[in-house]
């Protein structure tokens, strides 16, 4: 149950582009239309729901200060919590690398949808971004690494598909001053659907 | 001569005409969240600012040694060792901002501007150039952050650096801060403010 909650608030209330902002430059860069940015939403998701439980099995096992007691008791006092982020990121990397090998194998019709965009998860911030949450929160298990994966990068995706439905239409319908064109008028948008996203924060579940 | 030309725009370019920020559109995910204040924001933009002109350095020093395929892994690695060493470093003399300044240090490892410099830049050109590059896209990209920080700042909580700016005796006639402003949200509104009056002078930047 506490976990539903979890992953209910985390596509919501955490959203990682309207409340925190991570992941924007793909967000802003991948966002014309709506058929891409579904796909790139798919793929980030994917890879959040990979990667945090790994990076959560990792802190647990190898980080943490007197995590490495399981090797026996001369190891019980190193902390090398210091290394997180090279690890984090190496995982990611490598991760990102092993998916677009095996989609690349098992569904080509998949990897030519995807495929420039899978190298770019790489350097996706809310991928690194919801490793870092979870080891600062101190999540529990490895169940609750999973859901909050899984509803980051829901909320993700439903962010990304619902700004490109809305940059169709402007680009369309809407007559925008010359300057504002393009990027101006995408940051004034979502920075709009943001302050509409806040109205989830008061929701306690 | 001709190479000094060179340096120079690779110095001084990124500052208006090729602003990472507002003209590429890197790196927007920090400038959103940690401009609240501007003390914050200047932390940040020294701190990016170092490990780009440093993994650039080294990037272009490695440049023909580096197989392609795992290139992107090999960039992450040598931003993250840097990134490391900064977080570190603002552990031990700049405890207070790097509190504020929470997981953003650590994302500065995917901050786009890296990547995006690494491979346009670093990957082709010989170390000077690439130091100066680097330099120069963290300066562009911390002018814009201290912008945003100062009008957040000045007008969400009326101080500036955390010193109290805007007199007393305007709040007992009657002024107010204005909350949104310390709302993330507004980062985005000023941000398309700056990108409005800049590509209103530079109209070869303008989209159709």
């Amino acid at each position: 149950m506490e976990n539903l909650n979890l992953f209910i608030r985390s596509i919501f209330v955490d959203n990682m582009i309207f409340a925190y902002f991570l992941g924007m430059c793909s967000f802003l860069a991948v966002s014309k239309n709506v058929k891409t940015a579904f796909g790139l939403g798919i793929a980030v998701t994917f890879m959040l729901v990979i990667t945090l439980p790994i990076n959560y099995l990792l802190e647990t096992y190898v980080l943490r200060a007197g995590a490495l007691k399981w090797l026996g008791a001369e190891f019980a006092d190193v902390d090398l919590s210091f290394l997180s982020l090279i690890m984090f990121i190496a995982v990611i990397a490598s991760m990102t690398q092993l998916v677009e090998m095996t989609v690349e194998k098992y569904s080509p019709s998949l990897y030519s949808s995807l495929g420039i965009f899978l190298p770019l998860i790489a350097v996706n911030c809310a991928i690194l971004g919801g490793s870092l949450f979870m080891q600062q929160r101190g999540f529990d298990s490895i169940l609750t690494a999973g859901c909050a994966g899984a509803g980051w990068g829901l909320g993700w995706l439903l962010a990304i598909c619902a700004i490109a439905a809305i940059r169709e239409r402007l680009a369309q319908y809407s007559n925008i001053p010359a300057p504002l064109r393009g990027t101006g008028i995408t940051f004034i948008v979502t920075a709009l659907m943001g302050i509409a996203f806040m109205s989830f924060l008061g929701i306690k579940i | 001569m001709a190479e000094k030309i060179n340096n120079r725009s690779a110095l001084l370019n990124p500052f208006s005409k090729e602003n990472p920020v507002i003209v590429q559109i890197l790196g927007i995910c920090s400038v959103l969240a940690v401009t609240a204040k501007l003390e914050p924001a200047i932390v940040m933009g020294i701190s990016v600012t170092a490990v780009l002109a440093f993994s650039n350095v080294i990037i272009s020093l490695l440049r023909n040694t580096i197989p392609t395929n795992i290139r992107i892994i090999v960039q992450l690695v040598v931003v993250a060792g840097l990134v490391v060493i900064v977080d570190q470093l603002l552990k031990a003399f700049a405890y207070d901002a790097s509190k504020q300044l929470s997981v953003f240090i650590g994302l500065i490892i995917t901050n786009c501007i890296l990547m995006g410099r690494l491979e346009a830049f670093a990957m082709a050109n010989k170390p000077w150039p690439s130091f100066l590059d680097g330099v120069g896209n963290g300066i562009g990209y911390g002018i814009i952050l201290v912008i945003v920080g100062f009008i957040r700042e000045l007008f969400g909580s009326g101080t500036l650096l955390g010193y109290q700016v805007i007199p007393q005796a305007a709040y007992e006639a009657g002024y107010v801060n204005n909350g949104l402003m310390i709302l993330p949200p507004m980062a985005l509104i000023v941000v398309a403010c700056i990108i409005w009056v800049h590509r209103s002078g530079n109209k070869e930047l303008q989209e159709n």
